[in-house]
């Protein structure tokens, strides 16, 4: 009987805890409930998100001398060496490239230059020789030119998992601001025997190029200004010149020589280097301008895509004028359709190109063409090889294709097999 | 009478004028969309016709200050100073300048390949068209941790050695500004200047 007494009273005592303990912890949340709703705490918004913090209930940050990108998208260069890295073309909106993604690629480092001790040497076949600071350059009438700006040597391949900032990212554009060279020439008096101009640059490799005279005196710039500010330091800063369609090796950064000549230097960069093996066992030299071409960038490695409609996307671009019409392929090259090209359509710029399509699910290869103004129409891989004997080098701007397999996932296409 | 066929004459201009004006494809349903050129150079004539004739900004450049600037060295010899390279001499220079980044005889690499092996890889042997572009470069961009640290003396040694490893010289050959221009490299006629035009052709 005591033992069932004491057993009882256990129970009892037991029980009396249990109900403390929920009273407690129901006084606990009643307060914190309570106090949720009084104070100006933040409230959970009652649907199922990820957002922590309802942005429409509190004050957001206050505003500062810099702007940042969101913490939620930061696209980044393809940085693999130390001499160069890659637009990620698919991570991009539009046409121009964000000054901070714009490609790199240089031979002996990126120099730091104080504008106040830099300055471009004019001289040779000119009457008047002369020295310029960056407060002089700023003087003259400016000129602003979108364009973009590519690396002669700007393809690669050779496995499905290729990104296409990985394949042909050493291309970028960017609203260039400067004077036109033509304008500080006329001012300086070319001599008539003048035929090429030899631009050096300030780094370690006191990097140097022969240009055309002709072709440089219509269009190109001594540039200060990228995409409203200035050149930034893996562009150029303080100057660089930029002449709008040729390969980026001519479009000599931190300039801080000019020479007017009646011959070419025939330097390093020009003849060893930035000239391709062509038929017949040739070297091609000189081949300053870009070809046109296109690349989709969406849908593309690594995207994942689902059946239905989709909003196919890419660049294309010639350094020979106007993109006249972008052709894409979403059977393997059977059809082609014309895709709509973004106006204004800027000559010797990245004109983007959309093609609506709806995916039936089925594993297929899409692809894209470009063809310029002078009829030029973006060859095969095949095609090159056939007309160069060679199967790759400076210039190669062959048409690149993604294969989409049935779980939706993107793949580089094999280049060989288009 | 006269009175009566002027009121005719001017009801029937009326009329005409009326169904001219309400011919409806007189007026098209679509305005033509006035296409902007939208290029660069859009009014630029028009606004240089504004401009000075003469600037006149910047300092004009004295011949030594050029002089100091001018480095580059053409095919002709244009550029290069007064000097006299051995490949003896360069030999010396190359091993302590410029073996540890282009290997003991030149193809060993980590760098590119200076001198012509099995391999086919371009090199100054098989590759470079001008002689005097390797003076230009090394004396422009050379040892690669301390551009433009060497002499004239250095660079004619280390361009008459590169030369000789590759065969196109003989060890005694001097190279001088008189010499270098007239050494007659492999390659030279391999190259033909771009043949690209545009248009449907590939190339």
């Amino acid at each position: 009987m005591s033992v069932e007494k004491e057993h009882f009273q256990q129970i009892q005592k037991l029980v009396r805890w249990l109900t403390v303990t929920v009273v407690v912890f129901l006084i606990v949340t009643v307060v914190f409930v309570v106090y949720q709703h009084t104070s100006d705490q933040v409230i959970e918004p009652n649907f199922d998100s990820k957002i922590i913090v309802d942005p429409s209930k509190v004050q957001g940050a206050p505003s500062s001398e810099l702007g940042h990108r969101s913490k939620f998208d930061s696209p980044k260069r393809i940085a693999t060496y130390a001499t160069a890295s890659r637009t990620p073309l698919e991570d991009l909106q539009g046409t121009i490239t964000p000054s901070d993604l714009h490609f790199e690629r240089h031979h002996a480092g990126i120099p730091e230059i104080d504008p106040a001790q830099h300055e471009l040497l004019i001289h040779g076949l000119v009457e008047k020789p002369i020295r310029l600071k960056l407060s002089d350059l700023k003087k003259y009438p400016s000129v602003s030119r979108i364009c973009f700006i590519e690396c002669s040597g700007n393809f690669r391949y050779g496995k499905r998992e290729m990104t296409p900032g990985e394949v042909c990212g050493l291309t970028s554009q960017s609203e260039w601001t400067g004077v036109l060279l033509s304008t500080i020439l006329r001012d300086l008096g070319v001599k008539p025997e003048a035929k090429w101009l030899l631009a050096e640059g300030a780094d370690g490799a006191l990097m140097a190029r022969s240009v055309p005279l002709q072709e440089a005196l219509t269009e190109a710039i001594i540039a200060y200004g990228q995409n409203g500010e200035a050149i930034r330091p893996a562009q150029g800063y303080p100057m660089r010149l930029v002449i709008p369609g040729f390969e980026g090796n001519t479009q000599i950064k931190w300039l801080r020589r000019i020479e007017v000549t009646d011959e070419p230097v025939m330097t390093r960069e020009e003849t060893s280097k930035y000239t391709e093996k062509v038929k017949d066992g040739k070297i091609r030299m000189m081949s300053f301008v870009m070809d046109a071409r296109s690349i989709v960038t969406y849908p593309a490695y690594p995207k994942k895509i689902e059946k239905g409609w989709q909003e196919l996307r890419g660049i294309a671009w010639s350094g020979r004028g106007k993109v006249t019409k972008v052709l894409v392929s979403v059977d393997n090259g059977k059809t082609w359709q014309e895709a709509h090209l973004q106006g204004p359509v800027l000559e010797k710029a990245h004109t983007a190109f959309k093609y609506m399509w709806n995916w039936d699910g089925k594993p297929t290869r899409v692809l894209s063409k470009a063809i310029d103004e002078t009829g030029y129409e973006q060859p095969t891989y095949n095609q090159l090889v056939e007309a160069r004997e060679s199967r790759g080098g400076y210039h190669f701007n062959p048409v690149v294709g993604w294969d989409i397999e049935k779980s939706g996932e993107v793949y580089l296409a094999d280049i060989k097999d288009i | 009478m006269i009175k009566t066929g002027a009121i005719h004459i001017m009801l029937a201009c009326v009329v005409i004028c009326l169904t001219y004006c309400n011919r409806a494809d007189h007026i098209s349903a679509v305005t033509q969309v006035q296409r902007h050129e939208a290029n660069w150079s859009d009014g630029l004539a028009a606004y240089e016709a504004t401009w000075p004739d003469k600037f006149e900004i910047g300092k004009s450049a004295d011949k030594s200050f050029i002089a100091k600037w001018d480095i580059d060295v053409r095919p002709d010899g244009k550029g290069l100073p007064k000097g006299e390279g051995r490949a003896k001499n360069g030999a010396a220079v190359y091993q302590n300048k410029c073996a540890s980044c282009h290997g003991v005889n030149g193809y060993e690499g980590p760098e590119d390949k200076l001198v012509t092996d099995s391999t086919g890889r371009n090199t100054i042997g098989n590759y470079w068209p001008y002689a005097t572009t390797i003076f230009d470069y090394v004396r422009r961009a050379m040892p690669f941790e301390a551009p433009g640290s060497l002499t004239d003396q250095e660079v004619y040694d280390i361009t008459a050695y590169l030369l000789y490893l590759n065969g196109i010289i003989e060890e005694e050959f001097v190279i001088t500004e008189k010499t270098l221009p007239q050494v007659e490299m492999p390659a030279k006629k391999r190259y033909v200047l771009d043949d690209r035009r545009g248009g449907p052709e590939i190339r």
